[in-house]
């Protein structure tokens, strides 16, 4: 598998310099969030806002009433916890072209709980005029920037950042989901992280005699629950969330309000945090602790297919180990 | 614009209207009209370079909130002047003054004196707390501390657009309170904001009382200053002070000028429901019927025809 590393730094370096009227705006997580360079680079269209979240959503507010187009970095737990207000009357109700880089979504983070976006996806669709994007591969997160921008109002990233798999060659669309598998056994549906997951899982389920419909969403907001609903009637089984975020107000529940509102009778198992906090620790460790690994997976399609099909964890394909400490990423954090 | 009243005059009717409409509605912002009403009146008239206004003078129904179906959305902004590169942008910034400002609005000949019987009326844009639609307003600052960020941001951008126009927020002292407050003071310091002033009414009330009491938020002044910002303080009700504050150089700075004003200005028998003042409904028929007489004594002026209502 291809490695990409800090995929998000060129992006948007690329991105910005043809843009003069899109700014990047830092609170103090300048290299952590890939745009150190850009920094150096472009002085001019950099702004540094300290560590004062509440007041730099309202200040990107103000940049979007003078027409320009700001793209706030920080990690995502940063911009929508404590400036929520601000997010709300500043940015979201006048509909500012804001674009809010959310870095370490879900347990991508050894931070745990101050630094876990564990309910980002939750708090941000159910904002009025929020357009809601997550990057899955290296390729989502350099098509993500431009795609972004795109949007006439404020839009939410989950960004990856470090080195970052490669998993698609053709960029991301906003409102277009990927339909990586068109089995007709079970239908997983995955995002950001959990896509490689499921994808590490696939081959295995596959030689055991499942066969599994995989799509991967990248828009969480708008989401095309008819689209859902159709790859759901086309499955045997059930259906399958496979989620970096609590399953309360997430994917698990999108899913589970586009079944019921099409009154489509399948189960549905949704994997990912349960009604709980997650702790620091590795990425590979809290995604096995907490339920949300490839594992994980083939045990709820056991469940949901009422058939063992002996698969282990050696069984799966490996487990990518990210280095904590790194050139790509000095500090964890 | 060419000004056909004076800024007292102006000042003096702020206070009568508002005056008239709480004792018609039995309740009103009527403290905050005894406090700010120089500093609106002096803003409208002669302290901002505002164009003349681009809306109707009777404000238009609510036409619903900002979505992308909604693509013919305006803000209230209008009623200050056009956007344009020259003039300058206000923000309100304690949206509970609303009453005041539209009674400015009034006085200054950019809303009808209809305009303010739609005031809380549902279906209505003169909103009670003052919103984006509002006539006056150009932003939701609803949540106290959000106004001064706001127009640091956007006065940043208007000066990298080469703008002449600056930005002005009239801001209460209550705000002070709230920490982003401080952030958006600190920003704007640090990044050269300096066609960003605000004028703070600091008529020491907040909503459960006397700030003293509720929450004590020590010098002001010396705390903007240590946060980066010129300051100027000056008694609210004395229009040459306000006028030679406003003028304050502050490069590179933002300035942020202190009135400092009393919640009874004008009408001193309001000191008798000190210090619950942030809100003046009346207790009793007798109350408002003897506050009528008083008050429209005070500002000389006849007293409301309550039985007409």
């Amino acid at each position: 598998m291809e490695m990409v590393n800090r995929p998000y730094a060129s992006a948007f370096e690329a991105y910005a310099v043809q843009h003069p009227e899109v700014l990047c705006l830092s609170a103090d997580l300048t290299s952590s969030c890939e745009i150190d360079g850009f920094r150096d680079r472009h002085p001019d269209q950099f702004l540094s806002l300290g560590m004062a979240e509440q007041n730099m959503l309202s200040f990107a507010g103000g940049l979007g009433l003078a027409g320009f187009r700001p793209f706030l970095h920080s990690f995502g737990v940063f911009l929508y916890r404590r400036p929520y207000d601000q997010l709300m009357a500043s940015i979201a109700y006048p509909r500012r072209r804001v674009r809010l880089m959310g870095f370490l979504p879900g347990v991508t983070t050894p931070g745990g709980m101050t630094h876990q976006a564990i309910e980002d996806i939750s708090v941000m669709r159910t904002i009025p005029n929020m357009t809601v994007l997550e990057a899955g591969d290296a390729t989502e997160v350099e098509s993500i920037v431009a795609e972004a921008d795109t949007v006439d109002g404020p839009v939410y990233c989950r960004i990856l950042r470090g080195a970052v798999p490669r998993l698609f060659d053709t960029p991301l669309k906003i409102g277009q989901m990927r339909v990586l598998s068109e089995g007709d056994d079970v239908l997983v549906i995955t995002a950001g992280i959990t896509t490689e997951e499921a994808i590490r899982a696939r081959g295995a389920l596959s030689r055991a005699g499942v066969s599994v419909r995989h799509l991967h969403l990248n828009t969480l907001k708008p989401f095309d629950a008819a689209q859902i609903v159709e790859h759901a009637a086309s499955v045997r089984h059930g259906v399958i969330t496979l989620e970096n975020h609590l399953v309360a107000g997430g994917i698990g529940s999108m899913v589970a309000e586009a079944l019921a509102e099409a009154g489509l009778a399948r189960r549905l198992i949704r994997l990912g945090l349960q009604d709980t906090y997650a702790h620091g620790g590795s990425r590979p460790y809290l995604m096995r602790h907490y339920g949300m690994d490839a594992l994980s997976l083939v045990r709820a399609v056991e469940r949901l297919t009422g058939q063992t099909t002996g698969i282990d964890e050696a069984a799966l394909e490996g487990v990518r180990i990210d280095a904590v400490h790194s050139l790509v990423k000095a500090e964890a954090l | 614009m060419r000004n056909e009243k004076s800024t007292e005059a102006i000042a003096h009717a702020i206070r009568s209207r508002v005056f008239e409409h709480t004792i018609r509605n039995n309740g009103g912002y009527l403290s905050q009209a005894c406090s700010a009403a120089e500093q609106l009146a002096f803003l409208y008239n002669e302290g901002l370079n505002l164009g003349p206004s681009t809306m109707p003078m009777i404000p238009p129904p609510f036409s619903g909130v900002p979505s992308a179906d909604n693509p013919d959305y305006v803000t209230g902004a209008g009623y200050n002047g056009p956007f344009d590169a020259v003039h300058d942008r206000l923000f309100i910034a304690p949206a509970h003054y609303a009453l005041v400002a539209y009674a400015c609005l009034i006085e200054v000949g950019r809303m009808a004196p209809e305009g303010l019987e739609m005031f809380n009326k549902d279906g209505t844009s003169v909103e009670m707390i003052g919103a984006e639609h509002s006539p006056g307003m150009e932003v939701h600052n609803g949540t106290l501390g959000i106004g001064f960020s706001t127009a640091a941001g956007l006065a940043w951008g208007r000066k990298r657009l080469g703008h002449t126009g600056r930005v002005c927020v009239f801001m209460s002292d209550g705000e002070v309170q709230e920490g982003q407050t401080w952030e958006a003071v600190q920003a704007a310091a640090h990044h050269g904001i300096d066609n960003l002033w605000a004028i703070m009414d600091v008529n020491r009330q907040q909503c459960d009382g006397a700030m003293d009491d509720v929450m004590t938020v020590g010098d002001i002044a010396t705390k903007l200053r240590d946060f980066g910002a010129v300051v100027a303080e000056v008694d609210a009700h004395d229009l040459s002070a306000m006028r030679a504050a406003a003028a304050t150089p502050h490069t590179g700075r933002p300035l942020i000028v202190l009135a400092h004003s009393r919640p009874t200005q004008g009408m001193e028998s309001l000191m008798s429901r000190f210090p619950r003042l942030h809100y003046v409904r009346f207790k009793s028929d007798e109350e408002r019927a003897r506050m009528n007489l008083e008050i429209a004594a005070e500002l000389g002026i006849a007293p409301v025809k309550l039985e007409a209502h």
